[in-house]
């Protein structure tokens, strides 16, 4: 018997050998992301409105042109845990994009100025017309992007993940991917039309030219006009338009947690009175 | 299960619906005056838990699918509407897709108690069966469910596995075409995956009730193994265990609650965010970490049709398992040496688990090779040869002297009992 034993505790060695190995071994082109601070992580997080603002903002005069932002009706901008815009700003904002609506009495489409009740437009009219513009690369739509990238995390800090809440993968991927345009090792020919990129999930080069530039943006409240800055406001930006009621999600569940441990404190000690004669 | 019940209806209300229908004295047969062991330790909560987490899930499920629309161009932006849209709609989807993997948590605890306290064994082989066959319905609810918000996780994750069946020979291809409804997962697939996933949660009820009638027949098994001898072995079901029973669903409910409200993405794949797209297949395909240990024993075998039938086997095995485990004794905490390979068994699943999670290539695939081997060699070798080979420790007479002893939670005592006399 004890030599079965003896087997089987070799076997699981070997087994937990087999699981560091490669892990070790792969390591052709790990992307580089950072892990950032924000405002929205943790159990109390909320995002800074200013930020949020800022970040909208760079969407709107960096990215926008390419990329979509089609689940994000106006309306919600001046939604409770958003960028808190007021309705009259946010009306305004709405009536910078046209729409096409219809069809009318006569039976024909029309365009129109937005309102409150409408979506983001996309940028292009189908994916076909975005790949023409765009050398082939198709930009992605901003509504989920936030939640729809997240780097492998790998053993062990996924098992740390759930207890520390860290839940920032998507953002902290954006910023990495934005400041991640760096020079190419020199044994590295990048193809034309693409761009060295060290944070790149699908790959080392990626079909986006570099889209930010220090003081592209004006920001009017202070704030560094960086990349850096700029990734990190429109990542916050985008977390907000992947996950609108984060906020509230956060607010609700800290009174559902009292709550319940409150409720299993008392449930316990019920317990334990009704117990107390029976020995078990 | 009525049988238990010492009820006498007082009301001229309850006399007349007793004489017509017994169905106040069937609920407390079953639930307040059944006697069940008294040293039931906390691993036994975990079928209320089930329980609660299926209800939960019905629930939700009910209200969500008055929002969703289950077509192949709007299930995502239907998903999204939720999530946007209806009031406290991100909370009844993120209840719902974190109450799957809870599901599966709680069931996995549940299943495991079994294998170590011999749930499985004479007289309770009906009830386990039963268990199998609920875990299999659970598995297919999950797939199906996992496949409606229509992302890329869920198109791709429903071909991989709809694939499988095409490694039946003569008839797989026509068995894939007739599962689609097509040449391809499309509109007709997302469709009857949708019906069956609103079907199937209520099957699930039903062999649930089949599985608890089965073991209140029999009596709880309990974590000394011991049959309960006299009337100081049990307690009534109520108030003592729904209080135990209840305060344990609310720690759990915490658990839970973490997820939802904290990291309701985390049990999640990225990807799905991604609308399906027929013509981008992700560069990694998984399923959700409940199916994983499956996963890999499916790619651990470079034949498809293999692959296949193993995988099912790591399930049928478990089927057939009150004939494999050849011990007399019931608890594993009298079996000292069953004991420890439960626990590598044990552990060899959750490493399973990781080898599913990482890519089908170079030295994972030959540790997917020994896990596997190690799965079918615990059921198949370990298991039968051990109940020859191990040498038990003393069996407490009764469930009332293990626990007089000390031993409510199954630990060993040094009463003088033969095991063959349990």
């Amino acid at each position: 018997m004890s030599t079965m034993i003896k087997m089987v505790r070799a076997l699981t060695a070997a087994a937990a050998l087999a699981v560091a190995g490669p892990a070790l071994a792969a390591g052709d082109h790990k992307p580089n992301i950072e892990e950032y601070s924000w405002s929205f992580a943790g159990p109390f997080g909320t995002f800074d409105r200013g930020q949020l603002q800022r970040g909208f903002k760079v969407y709107q005069e960096n990215c926008a042109a390419c990329h979509g932002l089609n689940l994000v009706a106006f309306r919600n901008l001046a939604e409770e845990g958003g960028p808190s815009f007021s309705e009259d700003e946010a009306k305004a904002i709405a009536a910078d994009y046209t729409v096409v609506d219809g069809p009318d009495d006569f039976g024909d489409m029309f365009d129109r100025p937005a309102i409150l009740s409408d979506r983001f437009p996309s940028p292009f009219p189908n994916e076909q017309a975005a790949r023409a513009a765009n050398n082939g690369a198709y930009p992605p739509d901003f509504s989920l992007l936030a939640k729809a990238r997240a780097a492998k995390r790998g053993l062990p800090w996924f098992l740390f993940d759930p207890f520390t809440q860290y839940a920032e993968n998507g953002p902290d991927y954006i910023v990495s991917l934005l400041t991640g345009y760096v020079d190419a090792p020199d044994d590295l020919e990048v193809p034309d039309g693409q761009y060295y990129n060290d944070a790149f999930l699908a790959g080392q080069f990626i079909s986006m030219a570099p889209p930010l530039f220090e003081e592209a943006v004006e920001y009017t409240d202070g704030t560094p006009m960086t990349v850096e800055q700029y990734a990190k406001d429109v990542a916050a930006f985008m977390m907000w338009a992947a996950e609108p009621h984060l906020e509230e999600r956060k607010k609700l569940g800290f009174r559902v947690m009292i709550f319940l441990i409150v409720f299993a404190g008392m449930l316990y000690f019920t317990k334990e009175k009704l117990w107390r004669n029976v020995a078990h | 299960m009525a049988g238990h019940s010492n009820y006498v209806p007082q009301s001229a209300a309850a006399k007349w619906l007793e004489s017509r229908l017994p169905v106040i004295s069937l609920v407390r047969g079953s639930f307040v005056d059944f006697p069940t062991p008294k040293n039931l330790n906390y691993w036994w909560t975990f079928g209320g838990i089930l329980f609660f987490v299926l209800i939960a899930q019905i629930l939700t499920g009910v209200v969500l699918a008055m929002h969703y629309t289950a077509s192949a161009a709007s299930a995502f932006n239907s998903v999204e509407h939720i999530m946007r849209d209806v009031n406290f709609g991100w909370l009844l989807r993120y209840l719902h897709s974190n109450g799957a993997s809870m599901f599966f948590i709680a069931v996995y605890i549940h299943i495991f108690r079994g294998l170590y306290y011999g749930s499985y064994k004479a007289p309770r082989e009906i009830s386990w069966i039963l268990g199998v066959i609920i875990f299999l319905l659970m598995m297919a609810t999950a797939f199906m469910g996992y496949v409606l918000p229509w992302g890329q996780m869920s198109f791709w994750g429903a071909t991989v596995i709809t694939n499988l069946f095409s490694a039946l020979p003569l008839v797989g291809e026509a068995v894939v075409t007739w599962l689609w409804g097509g040449f391809a997962v499309d509109n007709p697939t997302l469709n009857r995956f949708y019906s069956l996933h609103y079907l199937l949660p209520f099957m699930i009820f039903g062999v649930v009730l089949l599985h608890v009638w089965a073991f209140h027949t029999t009596g709880n098994n309990n974590p000394t193994g011991v049959q309960p001898k006299s009337k100081q072995d049990t307690i009534p079901f109520h108030p003592y265990y729904t209080i135990k029973d209840l305060f344990a669903i609310v720690v759990f409910m915490i658990l839970f609650a973490w997820f939802v409200f904290y990291t309701p993405n985390y049990l999640g794949h990225a990807d799905n965010y991604i609308r399906a797209n027929p013509l981008v297949t992700p560069s990694h395909i998984v399923p959700e970490w409940y199916f994983l240990p499956f996963y890999a024993i499916l790619r651990a075998v470079p034949d498809k049709l293999g692959g296949v039938v193993l995988m099912f086997g790591a399930i049928a095995v478990l089927f057939i398992l009150p004939w494999l485990d050849t011990s007399k004794v019931r608890s594993g905490a009298y079996r000292p040496l069953f004991k420890q390979f439960f626990w590598i068994f044990a552990a060899n699943c959750v490493v399973l688990g990781y080898l599913g999670a990482m890519p089908a290539e170079g030295w994972y695939v030959v540790f997917s090779q020994i896990c596997t081997a190690y799965y079918f060699a615990h059921f198949l070798v370990i298991l039968p040869l051990l109940g020859f080979l191990e040498r038990p420790t003393p069996l407490p007479a009764s469930i009332s002297e293990s626990v007089l002893k000390g031993g409510g939670s199954g630990t060993p005592v040094g009463a003088a009992a033969a095991p063959e006399t349990k």
